[in-house]
């Protein structure tokens, strides 16, 4: 057909412009002799817009553009997981087999491992009833992840033949009384979302391990977060902490823009960890997607689509899915230098005026659902976003903000004085925990979201208090003030402080956190009692055995051990009343 | 491609040249200019299409007029590289400045390079002992890295970074640094400085300079740093050398970029700079680093001044979310007369975890760095407060932090610009005797087994 063969025009970067086809809107072309993929993104007259994926030095107008027919997909199948991606799914250990070390061009790789042969177990019957989403067998994905192989949505009717065997992801495993032919893989246009029932209201929290998200700005299974912070203030790895510790099921990882080593340390990272909930490598559950800031701008647009719709198709199997995006500003700027290309009328700082549009589909494709299939999956999303200079006002970090529900706030001060997570426990905020409480209280401590109120009243006291320090000094505090700048002192140092590079304090199961927080709250009662008894300030901050239990979480074992030294501090609490 | 010289100037543009009618050329091709008087000047296509092309000119269009006959040469800019470009001074289009012959190529290189894929990277974790406290021990660099020098005029960024060049070396090895040093937009004055400084220590036939100054084309500064890049990637990845790049002023290439967006009318982001200036320093700082199966490293030493000694400008923002960390430098400690006056407090290596500790420093070196952090911060914090209440105010623990700001300013970080100091002798054990100022029981950043192990009063051995 002559309509599917078009010519170069003009060249501008990542930006091509042909003539003489008629493509859809988002379908994949082929540029030029080198058959570079691309995307259509405008049509304009006789001229269709393509933003290409690759690198375009040396091409020239007048070499021929090919239509696909297809728009931007992804497969989805067994052999996601595991796997380190690009911004269009294609393998990085592919491409290194094929150009080597350096990322060049025209080089074509498929998402899942076609020839690979998985065992599937058939869980339907002949004659069952099934329709899109619904879900016909198993295969043991990786030691600890079972995939489950749905219908593809729009797809129903009865089973005419089903078999479990060693298939490869191309074969039918599955015929429709009607002739539709089920294969292990599907393909999706990654700016669709994955359709679903309905969403409901998210009410169980993700569990991180890390103290100050879970106790004090929880985020709830199908919840979104945003992460905004200046540099070195501790984005990536709060984001890797997530990925590392979060009790979700699955992981999707997608490195936006990001650093080249960070990525590689990650990858040598993850096959080593060990998954607390289950005891396998982390990397069983994880699928990455690495697009570093000098790999193409166009590709970096499109890698956060792949990611979500990833997610997506696990969150249909029935799993709570965890989607880390690091960093959303690396993605809005691609939009911008494309948009800046296409010479469009700017918004706010150049960004093209659909920046918030954009952002709020994207985070809005989180949630917890009720599947096709009828099953209960989520996504959540943690988006991170590099602020210039920190500057929370500027439109991509406002974008996020009007839309995510859970803001943690990272903070260049406590960043420098090394308190980390350097996340500032006044300004952040979540909206769940109310939604959430009653899980807590069921599962964790009927006082829960009391002792939670106390802690971060405490420290909304602190720095009020502060403030008068920082005019008179804390010798001219009444003794009570002064102890209670100990007793936010105790939170921040024991507390919220937490070493994600130590092997012990790295991860503090929730049940900890809230013992954690009791013993901090047992002191400063113990301390108000021993010191309307008479004794000091200094001898009941100085007992030796509050710093055994400041110092034992770092410690294996802690949890077992908190009670006992928790015995030992107050009565040495108590014991100072006797020296006055 | 034909060698058809075309004659369609239809517009120039500060560095810009507009030409019409020619045959298909292609994005990124080298594009050469003869002017009516004979001499020559070199340029790259911007952007190409079926009725205009625009063309960057790297030396400037002065004396460009619309008879200037414009040939497009049909490759993209190369390189030749060879390992003969150690101990070479190039201008900063490639071209021999010290005399010499033109470089006899062992292979012609594209300056754009391609992305390193990420799978095929090697993690940088070999730490390299620069000599100076402040770095080793706080903002520990290693082998792979980009680590920019975050100044701003006025302050001696030039002397720490020579410094460095000097002392680098891995703790247990003899590999040497290969130095490839590139200029843009500096003065004659600090070039003669750096070169002299090479030639003293006998540097200078272990490096290869790329020299662009202040009165060169100002264009010509967004090629120089890719050619020291692309001959650093040969001499790392061809030829096994640990290279150290050092470029000096990334300002100066901002301003270019600049420069450029504004002739081609481009929306311009933050402050007039370019929208794509992320992805275009990104271009060059990932340029760092190892790969599997190959001996040599990249690590990167860009300096770049900060406008108005804000670290929020545009220049030192990008870069510091790029770069995997910053060193930065400080007025005030300049000012109180502290060699280097590195600020270790907004300072990060980001690598730093990976190449310290047990086996490649020493145990307690991520324990003694955060303690020195923290109460170097806090001492820091409390002389504010100290100039309004005075010191009576402050209790038993703010007074030893307080007192420990300043032996910390003035024994741990200043040294001597030839001063060498060993990481665990000269820099570990220095910080252990500096801590003893502070109560144990202030020092909650430390494991007690480190305490134990190696406090010089309370240790148990």
């Amino acid at each position: 057909m002559s309509e599917e063969n078009g010519l170069i025009y003009r060249i501008s970067g990542p930006v091509v412009t042909a003539v003489g086809i008629s493509p859809r809107m988002y379908e994949v072309v082929r540029v030029g002799d080198e058959g570079l993929m691309g995307e259509v993104i405008e049509l304009h007259g006789d001229q269709s817009v393509i933003q290409v994926y690759e690198e375009t030095s040396g091409v020239r107008p007048g070499e021929p553009v090919i239509r696909t027919g297809q728009t931007l997909s992804v497969k989805l199948g067994p052999g996601l997981l595991t796997q380190i991606y690009d911004g269009i799914q294609r393998p990085l250990a592919d491409l290194e087999a094929t150009m080597g070390v350096f990322i060049t061009r025209g080089v074509d790789a498929d998402g899942l491992d076609l020839s690979k042969k998985w065992e599937f177990n058939a869980s339907v019957s002949v004659g069952d009833e099934v329709s899109g989403g619904s879900i016909i067998g198993i295969v043991q994905e990786t030691e600890t992840v079972e995939h489950r192989i749905m219908v593809p949505p729009g797809k129903s009717g009865k089973v005419a033949n089903i078999q479990s065997g060693e298939f490869d992801v191309t074969t039918t495993v599955c015929t429709l009384e009607d002739g539709t032919e089920v294969t292990m893989m599907q393909e999706w246009p990654v700016r669709t979302p994955r359709p679903f029932i309905k969403k409901n209201a998210p009410d169980v929290p993700l569990i991180t391990g890390q103290r100050i998200l879970d106790f004090l700005f929880p985020l709830a299974k199908g919840g979104t977060a945003g992460i905004p912070g200046p540099f070195g203030a501790g984005k990536t790895v709060t984001q890797q902490q997530l990925a590392r510790w979060s009790d979700a099921q699955i992981v999707v990882y997608i490195g936006c823009g990001e650093r080249g080593n960070e990525m590689t340390e990650v990858l040598t990272e993850f096959p080593n960890l060990m998954d607390p909930n289950t005891g396998k490598p982390l990397m069983n559950r994880t699928t990455m997607i690495a697009n570093t800031s000098n790999m193409p701008v166009a590709a970096r647009e499109a890698s956060v689509y792949t990611g979500i719709t990833i997610a997506e198709y696990f969150r249909d199997m029935g799993y709570d899915v965890a989607l880390m995006a690091d960093s959303t500003s690396r993605w809005a700027e691609a939009m911008r230098e494309i948009s800046s290309r296409l010479e469009e009328m700017p918004g706010e700082e150049g960004y093209p005026a659909y920046l918030s549009s954009r952002l709020a589909e994207f985070y809005e494709r989180a949630g917890r659902v009720q599947t096709l299939g009828g099953g209960d999956g989520s996504v959540s999303v943690i988006g991170a976003v590099s602020p210039p200079g920190g500057d929370i006002s500027e439109p991509v970090s406002q974008g996020t903000l009007r839309i995510v529900k859970v803001f943690w706030g990272l903070d260049a001060g406590l960043a420098r004085q090394r308190h980390f997570p350097a996340i500032n426990w006044l300004s952040s905020y979540s909206l769940y925990p109310q939604a959430l409480d009653q899980w807590y209280r069921d599962n964790i401590a009927s006082d829960f979201p009391e002792v939670r109120t106390k802690i971060s009243s405490l420290l909304q006291v602190e720095a009020e208090l502060q403030e008068i320090v920082q005019l008179v000094g804390s010798d001219a505090l009444p003794m009570d003030q002064q102890l209670t700048l100990e007793v936010a002192r105790m939170i921040r140092e024991y507390f919220l402080q937490q070493n994600a590079f130590h092997d012990v304090d790295t991860f503090s199961k929730l049940d900890l956190q809230y013992e954690m927080a009791k013993a901090i709250l047992t002191f400063q009662e113990e301390s108000e009692k021993a010191m309307a008894g008479g004794a000091g300030l200094e001898d009941v901050v100085n007992v030796p055995a509050r710093t055994d239990l400041m110092r034992g979480r770092f410690e294996e074992g802690y949890a077992e051990r908190i009670g006992d030294l928790l015995g030992e501090m107050s009565k040495q609490i108590a014991g100072t009343m006797g020296d006055n | 491609m034909s060698g058809k010289e075309y004659r369609t100037i239809t517009d120039v543009k500060g560095p810009l040249v507009f030409l019409e009618k020619t045959e298909p050329v292609a994005y990124g091709e080298i594009v050469q200019l003869r002017l009516s008087d004979g001499s020559m000047k070199n340029g790259q296509v911007l952007d190409t299409s079926d009725d205009q092309v625009i063309v960057q000119v790297f030396e400037g269009t002065a004396s460009v007029d619309r008879q200037t006959g414009v040939k497009f040469l049909g490759d993209v800019f190369k390189l030749p590289v060879s390992k003969g470009l150690i101990g070479r001074i190039l201008d900063g289009a490639g071209k021999p400045r010290d005399g010499g012959p033109e470089i006899v190529a062992e292979e012609m290189a594209d300056i754009i390079g391609a992305a390193i894929n990420p799978y095929s990277r090697e993690s940088p974790e070999q730490f390299i002992q620069t000599g100076i406290s402040a770095i080793d021990a706080c903002t520990s660099l290693v082998r792979g890295q980009k680590l920019p020098i975050f100044s701003a005029s006025g302050l001696p960024h030039n002397d720490i970074a020579l410094q460095i060049a000097r002392q680098a070396k891995l703790v247990d090895s003899d590999d040497d640094f290969v130095v490839v040093f590139c200029a843009m937009g500096i003065t004659a004055e600090e070039y003669n400085f750096f070169v002299h400084d090479l030639e003293r220590t006998g540097a200078l036939e272990n490096a290869a300079l790329f020299v662009n100054l202040a009165d060169d084309p100002a264009v010509e500064r967004l090629i120089t740093p890719r050619l020291a890049l692309t001959a650093a990637e040969y001499l790392a990845f061809e030829h096994d050398y640990h290279v150290l790049v050092i470029y000096t002023d990334m300002t100066n290439y901002c301003e270019s970029l600049r420069q450029i967006g504004a002739a081609r009318e481009e929306v311009p982001g933050r402050r007039g700079y370019p929208g794509y200036m992320y992805t275009d320093l990104a271009m060059l700082y990932e340029r760092a680093g190892m790969v599997k199966g190959k001996k040599g490293s990249i690590t990167q030493f860009p300096i770049l001044t900060m406008p108005g000694d804000d670290i929020t400008h545009p220049i030192p923002d990008l870069s510091g979310y790029i770069t995997e960390g910053q060193i930065v430098i400080s007025r005030e400690l300049h000012q109180k007369g502290i060699y280097p006056p590195i600020n270790v407090l907004p300072s990060l290596s980001r690598l730093m975890n990976a190449g310290i500790g047990e086996g490649k420093t020493r145990e307690d070196h991520k324990s003694v760095s955060d303690q020195l952090y923290a109460a170097y911060a806090g001492g820091r914090e409390l002389r504010g407060l100290v100039a309004i209440v005075g010191e009576d105010a402050l209790n038993e623990r703010d007074l030893q932090l307080l007192k420990f700001s300043d032996i910390f300013e003035d024994q741990f970080l200043r040294q001597s610009r030839d001063e060498d100091r060993s990481i665990i002798e000269g820099t570990l054990d220095l910080a252990w005797d500096l801590l003893t100022n502070i109560d144990t029981k202030y020092l909650v950043r430390l494991d007690q087994k480190w305490i134990d192990k190696y406090h010089p009063t309370e240790s148990k051995s």
